[in-house]
Order: C-alpha cells, then sequence, then structure tokens
C-alpha cells in the first residue's frame, strides 16, 4: 500500500522538556478526504496535529508530506511546502481588512495571486462582501471563513484546522461544515480537530479517536458513528 | 566558591577600591566616596524593595529623592517671619482651596454619573482653580517680595535656630536630623498619591507616569520660590556634625589632631566627614536590617510570591493593588529619607541640579548591577557604582593622558581626546549596564 | 478690527508655535509607536535617538558648508538631512545587532528590554557627548522668517503681527510629507503590510511566512528616519542640546500613549494635542483677551494659566487622565 498523502507516523513528543504528550499516534489524511481527530479533553487531538505542523518536539516517529519527509522542517517551512495551518485562536490579523488578512496569507508567494483570491471569494461570498472591513470588527464565524481564506491563499496541497468551530453557534457550525466540505471537494485534504464529533463524524471520510496521546479507534466517520463504543463513550449513547 | 566567601570578597574589592582611592587621591576623596555611597546603598535598597521585592517599575526616583531634600529646608530652616506674617495664611489658604477642589472634583466623580458628572467635575475644576490662584498667587507675591535677596520665602519650622544667640563659630544643629524621617513621610505622602492613581497601570506606563510625576515634582521646587527659593537654592542649612572652622579653634582638637600627626586643617575635614559617616552608616544598617527583615518575613515571601505569578496571587485571595501600593510607598519613603540625607551632607538645596540621569537611571544600574531582589546586592552596587561614578572621570583622562602622550602639545586630537573623558561617566554606566544585564542578568549577588 | 487683532494674536503665539511643536512631537511619537509596535517595548532611548541623528545633521551641515554648499534660502540641515538619517540607520542597526536581538531572542519580557533601553540611552547620551559636547548649538541658516511681525502689520494695517519663522513652515510641510509617505508604506506596500501584520499577530505573521528579521531591521531604519527628522526639525525650530532632547521623551511617550500606543495615527493625533495643551496652558492670555474684553474688564495680570516651567506638568496631566479613562488612547492602541 502507498503512503497516504499526508501522515505523521508512530509520532511519540511533546512540549519542550516536558512529558510527551503524545505515544504513537499515526495520523493520515488523503486527497480529496476530510479526516477528523476527535476525543476527550486532554486526549492530545490539538497536539497531535501541532506536531503533524512542527509546533512540538517529535521525539520518535515521522511527518511525511507527499512522500517526502519534513520531520525536521520549522512551521514556516513547511508552510513553503504546501501545508495550510488554521490555528484555534488568534488566527487572524484584527485590524487589517479582509483583503489584507488574505495578501498576508499569500506572503510567501511572489506569483500573481489575484486567482486565488477569486476562488476565496468565490468560495465565501461574505468576505467578498466585506472585503474592505478591519476583520476584528466581524462575526465569530465570519472570522473563521477569513481564517480559513487566508490559509487558502497559498494555495496548500493539505489545510489543517485546529477547530474552526469552537465557540460559535450550532447554525454558523453547520455553514462553517458545508463550506469545509466544499473546500474538501476542490480537491484540496482537510486534516482536522473537533471538538463537535457528532458534526465531525458525519462529515468525515476518515476519523481518529485518541485517547491519552495513543489510537484509541480508527475508521471512516460512518463507521466510528455506529461503533457502539465510541458512541458509549464520546456521543452520549 | 560558597556564596557567603563570594560576597565577602566582593564587598573587600569595593573597599579595596575606596582604600586605594584614599591613598591616591586622599582620604578626603575617599570619605567623600563613601559617605555618598553610604547615601547611593540607602536609595538602592529602596529601588530594590519595589523592583526587586515587587517588580514595580518605578523611574521617578529623582522626585522622591528631591522631597527628602525639600524636608530639610522645610524642618531645619528658621522660619521667615516677616514672610509669614506677609502672606503664609494666604498661602495656606490658597493650597487649602486647591485641596478642595481636588477633592470636591473627585467627590463629584463618585457621586453623579452620565454627562452630568462630567459637566460638573469640569466646572468644579475651573471654578476651583481661578478662586485658588486667587487667593494664591496674592500671597505668594507677598512672601517672594521679603527681601528676595536671601530670603523670599517661608523658611523652615526649626524656632529653635532663631533663639539661639550668634555666635561667632557655628555649632551644629540636631534638629536637621529630624528632616529624614520628614523626608521619608514626604515621599510616601507623594507615593500615595502617585500609587493610587498609576499603580494599577502597566509597567511601561507606570514608568513613564513616576518619571513625569519627578519631572514634575522638580519643576514645582524650581518654580515655587516661596517653599524653598527655587532656583535660587537655599545655602547654608544647619549641619547634624561639627563644623571644620568651629574644630579648629578648638585648642583641644588642635593638639589630638597633632598627636596623630595631622594638621589641624585636614583633621577636622576628616571628623566632620566621619562623623557624617558615622550617622550614614547606622541609618544604612537599620533599613537593611529592617528590609532583611521584611525580605525573609511572611510578608515579603508574598511580595516575591504576587511578583512571581500576579493571577496566581490574586486568585488565592491576595490583594495585589493594596501591597503593592504598600511597598511602593515603603520603597519610595526609603528614597525619600537618603535624599534627606543627601541634601544635609551637601549644606544647600539646589532644585537646579536634579537630573534624571544622575538621580534616577543610575540608581537602576546600581540595583541591577547589585543584584535585583537581593538587599546586599543594592548595597554593593551602590558603593560599587558610585565609586564609579566618581573615578571614571580622573580615570579615563589618566588613560587619555597616557595614550596622547605621544602626540605633539596642543595638537586638536590630544586636546579632543582629553575633553572627551569629561564625557566617558554616561557611557561607562551604560556599557556596565549593558554588560551585567546581557552576562549575569541576575546581578553580582543574586536574589536567594 | 480687534477681533482680527485677537485673532492674529492668537494665530501668531498659539497656533504656529503649536503646530510646529506639535508636528515635531507627532514625528516623534511615530518613532516610539513603532518600536512598540513591532519590537514591543517603551524605547527609553528615543529622544537620544533623536539626539545622535540630530548631532550627525549638525555634522554633515558643518561638511557641507565647508564646501560651500547651501540650500538658498532654506537651512543646509535639509540638505545634511538624509546623510544624518542614514548614519542613524547605521547606528541603531548596530545596536540592535550587538543588543537587541539577544533579548529578541530569549523571548524576554517587555520590562527586561526597556532596563536594556536604559542601558542604551547611557551609551548614547555618552556618545552624542562625545561627538558634539553638551552645549546649546544653533545650527538654522538661509532666511529666518518667511513673513515678520513687522511686514505682516504693514500689510495688513493690524496692530498685532504674525510672524512665520522658515523653521515652523518647514517643519509642517516636512512633517506632512513624512507622515505621508509613512502610510503610503504602512497601508500599501507588501513590506509596510507585512509589518502591520506583525505588529497585529506576531505568531499568525510567521505562520504566513513573513520573515521577522526583515521586519526588524525595516522598522529600526523607519525609526532612524523619524527620530532623526524629528530631532533635525525641533533643533532648527529652537536648538539642539544634548539634554533637552532626553527630556523629550516624557512629552513624546506621553503624545504616543494618548493617541494608544501602536497606533501611527493615535501617535499624530497625541502629539497635537499634548503640543497645543502645552502652549494653551503655559501661554499669557492677556494679549488676546485685551482685544476680546470690554475695556473695563481688561485683565491686568498675564492670565497665565500656569507658568512655562510647568509645561511637562501638562503632558502628564492629559496622559494621567486618558491612562485612567481610557487606557487604550484615543484611538484604540494596543494595551499588554
Amino acid at each position: 500500500m502507498s503512503d497516504p498523502f499526508l501522515i505523521g507516523e508512530a509520532m511519540t513528543g511533546g512540549y519542550g522538556k516536558g512529558p510527551d504528550i503524545l505515544h504513537g499516534c499515526t495520523i493520515a489524511a488523503e486527497k480529496g478526504e476530510i479526516a477528523v481527530i476527535v476525543g476527550p479533553n486532554g486526549a492530545g487531538k490539538s497536539t497531535a496535529m501541532k506536531a503533524i505542523f512542527g509546533m512540538l518536539n517529535v521525539n520518535s516517529g515521522a511527518v511525511r508530506l507527499d512522500g517526502e519527509d519534513i520531520t525536521k522542517l520549522t512551521p514556516q517551512q513547511r508552510v513553503v511546502k504546501g501545508m495550510g495551518f488554521v490555528p484555534q485562536t488568534a488566527n487572524i490579523f484584527t485590524s487589517m481588512t479582509v483583503e489584507e488578512n488574505l495578501e498576508m496569507g499569500a506572503f510567501i508567494r511572489r506569483d500573481d495571486f489575484r486567482d486565488t483570491m477569486t476562488q476565496v471569494y468565490d468560495l465565501f461570498p461574505i468576505l467578498k462582501e466585506k472585503r474592505n472591513q478591519p476583520a476584528g470588527e466581524l462575526s465569530g464565524g465570519q472570522r473563521q471563513q477569513v481564517a480559513v481564506g487566508r490559509a487558502l491563499m497559498t494555495k496548500p496541497k493539505v489545510l489543517m484546522l485546529d477547530e474552526p468551530t469552537a465557540g460559535v453557534s450550532p447554525i454558523v457550525m453547520d455553514e462553517l461544515f458545508d463550506r469545509i466540505i466544499e473546500v474538501a471537494r476542490t480537491g484540496i485534504p482537510i486534516l482536522m480537530v473537533e471538538q463537535n464529533a457528532r458534526q465531525a463524524l458525519e462529515i468525515a471520510d476518515k476519523a481518529y479517536v485518541l485517547v491519552q496521546g495513543r489510537n484509541a479507534h480508527t475508521g471512516t466517520g460512518k463507521e466510528l458513528l455506529a461503533n457502539p463504543e465510541v458512541r458509549r463513550s464520546f456521543l452520549g449513547g | 566558591m560558597n556564596p557567603a566567601l563570594k560576597n565577602s570578597l566582593l564587598f573587600g574589592f569595593v573597599g579595596l577600591l575606596i582604600i586605594g582611592t584614599g591613598m591616591v587621591q586622599g582620604w578626603n576623596s575617599a570619605l567623600l566616596i563613601v559617605n555618598m555611597g553610604l547615601i547611593s546603598a540607602i536609595m538602592a535598597l529602596g529601588v530594590n524593595l519595589q523592583w526587586g521585592f515587587a517588580g514595580l517599575f518605578n523611574i521617578g526616583i529623582m522626585g522622591f529623592v528631591a522631597l527628602g531634600g525639600l524636608a530639610t529646608v522645610v524642618v531645619a530652616m528658621p522660619p521667615v517671619g516677616e514672610a509669614w506674617s506677609a502672606g503664609g495664611l494666604r498661602v495656606i489658604l490658597g493650597l487649602m482651596m486647591g485641596a478642595g477642589t481636588v477633592i470636591a472634583a473627585v467627590f463629584a466623580q463618585k457621586r453623579l454619573k452620565g454627562r452630568r458628572r462630567t459637566l460638573v467635575t469640569i466646572a468644579i475644576l475651573i471654578v476651583g482653580f481661578f478662586i485658588f490662584r486667587a487667593v494664591f498667587d496674592g500671597g505668594v507675591n507677598a512672601i517672594e517680595a521679603v527681601n528676595p535677596a536671601s530670603t523670599g520665602y517661608l523658611g523652615g519650622l526649626n524656632f529653635g535656630a532663631q533663639m539661639r544667640a550668634p555666635s561667632d563659630l557655628p555649632q551644629p544643629d540636631l534638629f536637621i536630623l529630624l528632616s529624614w524621617p520628614v523626608g521619608g513621610l514626604f515621599a510616601a505622602g507623594a507615593a500615595w498619591i502617585i500609587g493610587k492613581t498609576a499603580l494599577g497601570l502597566r509597567s511601561d506606563y507606570l514608568a513613564i507616569a513616576t518619571l513625569g510625576i519627578a519631572e514634575i515634582i522638580i519643576a514645582v521646587m524650581k518654580n515655587e520660590d516661596w517653599l524653598a527659593r527655587g532656583v535660587k537654592n537655599v545655602i547654608g542649612l544647619p549641619r547634624p556634625v561639627p563644623y571644620e572652622v568651629t574644630l579648629q579653634q578648638d585648642p583641644s582638637f588642635v593638639e589630638r589632631a597633632a598627636g596623630l600627626g595631622l594638621d589641624p586643617v585636614t583633621a577636622s575635614t576628616l571628623y566632620t566627614k566621619l562623623g557624617y559617616a558615622v550617622l550614614f552608616t547606622i541609618v544604612l544598617l537599620i533599613l537593611l536590617w529592617l528590609a532583611q527583615k521584611a525580605l525573609n518575613s511572611p510578608w515579603g515571601r508574598m511580595m516575591r510570591a504576587i511578583r512571581d505569578n500576579e493571577v496566581a496571587a490574586e486568585a488565592m485571595g491576595k490583594d495585589v493593588t493594596a501591597r503593592h501600593l504598600q511597598i511602593f510607598i515603603l520603597g519610595s519613603a526609603i528614597c525619600g529619607i537618603a535624599g534627606a540625607m543627601m541634601t544635609t551632607l551637601d549644606g544647600q538645596l539646589t532644585p537646579g541640579t536634579y537630573q534624571p540621569l544622575r538621580f534616577t537611571f543610575l540608581i537602576w544600574v546600581m540595583v541591577i548591577v547589585g543584584g535585583s531582589g537581593n538587599n546586599f546586592g543594592a548595597v554593593l552596587g551602590g558603593f560599587l557604582v558610585w565609586w564609579l561614578w566618581v573615578e571614571v572621570e580622573p580615570i579615563g583622562l589618566g588613560l587619555m593622558n597616557l595614550l596622547s602622550s605621544g602626540l605633539e602639545d596642543g595638537s586638536a586630537l590630544k586636546l579632543g581626546m582629553i575633553e572627551s573623558a569629561a564625557h566617558m561617566r554616561l557611557l561607562t554606566m551604560g556599557v556596565v549596564l549593558l554588560l551585567v544585564l546581557r552576562f549575569s542578568p541576575r546581578g553580582l549577588i543574586p536574589e536567594r | 478690527m480687534d477681533f482680527l487683532n485677537a485673532l492674529v494674536a492668537l494665530a501668531n503665539f498659539v497656533i504656529v508655535p503649536g503646530l510646529a511643536y506639535g508636528a515635531q512631537l507627532a514625528i516623534g511619537a511615530l518613532g516610539v509607536t513603532l518600536i512598540y509596535g513591532i519590537l514591543r517595548f517603551s524605547n527609553f532611548a528615543h529622544g537620544d535617538t533623536m539626539a545622535f541623528g540630530t548631532a550627525m545633521t549638525i555634522k554633515f551641515t558643518g561638511l557641507l558648508l565647508a564646501l560651500g554648499i547651501t540650500f538658498g534660502p532654506l537651512p543646509t540641515a535639509l540638505l545634511a538631512l538624509p546623510f544624518g538619517i542614514a548614519a542613524t540607520c547605521l547606528l541603531v542597526l548596530f545596536i540592535d545587532w550587538l543588543v537587541y536581538q539577544f533579548y529578541r531572542d530569549q523571548k524576554a519580557s517587555p520590562v527586561i528590554l526597556v532596563i536594556v533601553s536604559m542601558g542604551v540611552m547611557f551609551v548614547m547620551n555618552g556618545v552624542v557627548r562625545f561627538a558634539i559636547g553638551v552645549q546649546d548649538i544653533r545650527f538654522a541658516d538661509g532666511e529666518r522668517f518667511i513673513i515678520t511681525a513687522r511686514d505682516f502689520k504693514t500689510m495688513t494695517g493690524l496692530d498685532e503681527g504674525l510672524a512665520i519663522k522658515t523653521t515652523q513652515a518647514i517643519t509642517v510641510v516636512v512633517a506632512v510629507v513624512v507622515v505621508a509617505l509613512l502610510f503610503w508604506f504602512l497601508n500599501k506596500t507588501r513590506t509596510g503590510k507585512s509589518m502591520r501584520a506583525f505588529s497585529d499577530n506576531e505568531d499568525l505573521a510567521l505562520l504566513s511566512g513573513i520573515n521577522p528579521d526583515k521586519v526588524v531591521k525595516v522598522t529600526w531604519i523607519l525609526v532612524a528616519a523619524l527620530a532623526t527628522t524629528a530631532g533635525v526639525l525641533y533643533g532648527l525650530d529652537k536648538s539642539f542640546k544634548a539634554f533637552t532632547y532626553f527630556q523629550l521623551l516624557l512629552p513624546i511617550f506621553a503624545s504616543a500613549i494618548v493617541g494608544g500606543l501602536g497606533s501611527p495615527l493615535g501617535a499624530i493625533a497625541g502629539g497635537f494635542v499634548i503640543a497645543f495643551s502645552e502652549v494653551t496652558i503655559t501661554y499669557a492670555w492677556k494679549k488676546v483677551l485685551v482685544y476680546l474684553m470690554p475695556s473695563n474688564l481688561e485683565p491686568d495680570a498675564l492670565v497665565q494659566l500656569l507658568s512655562t516651567d510647568y509645561k511637562f506638568a501638562v503632558s502628564f496631566a492629559i496622559l494621567i487622565v486618558v491612562l485612567l479613562f481610557k487606557p487604550t488612547g484615543l484611538f484604540k492602541g494596543q494595551s499588554v
């Protein structure tokens, strides 16, 4: 079997010199798929994603993108390699306009990025409407769209979202998920950490349940939704 | 090397520097450095209390030092009766009206709401200001008209000084010692007002606020001639130690000096300076003892806990703002005491000489170099940096003379090099501060 | 007629000097606010950076004059200004490399950087004294006035004269140009936008591939240019003295904070607020009021709210009021 497009394989590591949080954890995403990481609080969901993005020390294991080993690269270098990352908080430039946010997203590109910007505006029409407004003045859901749009500006080969629906209302959450599915349809693999496990599993092509930094269950979203153990422990029956 | 030995060696080294100065430049110079070193050490203790214990970033030290200086005039100079009868009461009435205005404005701020609050506050301030000026200015003019060449101010509260019969030889007047604690009180009062308004601000805002207050205090002391003659200076403050001229006329003193192989002039100057040194040492030891007690008390531990993690301390129910106010007042009061001592040593109050580089930032160099958070470090820094401050110029001059000795006399380069020695001080202080921050950020004697 | 006279007196003693002083403070405050926004500390060495830049400009002015080059009716110092800026750029970049970079890499807390900047302040103060001494230096040459009070009186027939010094006009013109250039740079260029992004959200800026070293370098270059310009304009208008520049730190900080630290627009507004408050509160209003009041109500005192020596008190009082009631300043600045 060939390697998945993005894989963090058997990762063990933690922050700085602190104790290990991840223990041989494996996460992967295929082209055109949405992969989600779910699990109880403190399971190391965000940590696993940050490990893939190079924001913490991976003591053993490897991260490969499109067959290339990127374990030793800094987050900035991974962005250049084609990883787009949307942090959970502080993920936009609040004092800059929506358009400037997108421009900053494209900072590493020296070519003409107007096409990409048009694509982002097509994907998120509300942003086009508000493009000259400071991003900090937008609503929570709109800010998340700016954040995703900013990450898309590099034309990433893979998009990673850290809890994109944290702190937004259920209606906005549904809309955000719709948008994320649309992004996935354009062919970009998406790796996402989610707090709202049920909704996330519903849209997931592949899902990972982490418990205490270890892979507990892996499967398609539907399989896990049907798995009685998963239902009992995370989905409230 | 264990810390105690290292610290003793450091203090021994500073002692050697001073003894060396005595042998090369004479014991009078050495004692001058000791006396100012003692005062600097006290100031550094005060700043260390605020910065080292509590992490408060106060760069208004100059203001508190100057207030201490003001206290010496207010306490130890004889009152000017004529000035008091000319306008004393009117000035006091004016000041009371000014204070009343401020209190009324604060009261209005607290009691009223909305737009009305703003309007009433502004109205009170404007009306109050003009009433204050109308009453106050008249009094000031009357006071300043009283014999402006020698007094023109209210004088102090040293009633005893007037009653003593004028004798030919000046005698020491211990009354001025009272001005030291009073200087502390003055500084504490100012610190209370500043603390009440500015302590809630984040560190660099507090810094700017204190810097500004210090400038204002100096501006007041320079301009309010009725208070302490402003830039006309108050000279001839009484001294707590015997005067040189008096000693030189004293046959028994001359005899004892001769017994030690000293001529009466040298002996008298040394004697006077030693007298100051003894007084200052007593104050320093008392304050150091208190500061050590405080550092190792539960109160001191709480202070450091607050400094290290304000949020956690607050969550544990500590009243962070009140504790900060407390230590801000205490530290400032110590600076005020030191300021009064310094003016006593100088024998005159010269508001024009207070400059932030010398009286604020230099003290900071002392604390950082000595070791913030450690009282002994602050004391060491006080002596060491003061020695450096005084000796950089002669050393620089010697160096420049040596370096330019090969050059032709009177050449522009030689003159320039020798002249530049005068500017060595600030540069050296900056370099020392930067080097310590970089390579020994916890100072020579680090916090335990 | 009396009303016009009052207006002219007001313009002559309050508006024109206030505008010039405000422009000088604004350019100074822009430097402080840029450092705060990008490097995240209050730079106590800013006054001395201004002094250094001015000292260098004075040196280059002397050189130009020695070569027989002047700027006609305008001060030669304007020609020397670019050289002064270049020298200051070199110095601040050198200091950043030697001193500040270490603490940035360590991610030292802002208060440590402030103390470090105190050390730099001492050093720069010493360097300026070495370079040019401590005396008062006047280096404005060319025409002294655009219009003198006497000319104005004969021209208009009014009793009051309006004098506009060349240096005042230059200050305002240069300030407008500098501010326009700076805002164009920050809002329209890629590098400028990346600086704003860095100031807004450092982590995200790094994620976006913005090179922090470049941002820091460009910031220092801008700061050197702004500080030197502010210093030279102030020195042309008044005179150069190392110690005065150190003291300018207080009104400059007040301007930056009143406007909102980290906000360039705020720095400009703050500069003018502080300057006009200082001038109006320490101005003797008698001259204006004699024209406006009926003669029996004419004031006999100077009607000066505070003596000129209290100008620091004014900037400081405004600072405190703003900090207490609107801690982020007039224009929403950063409040960490």
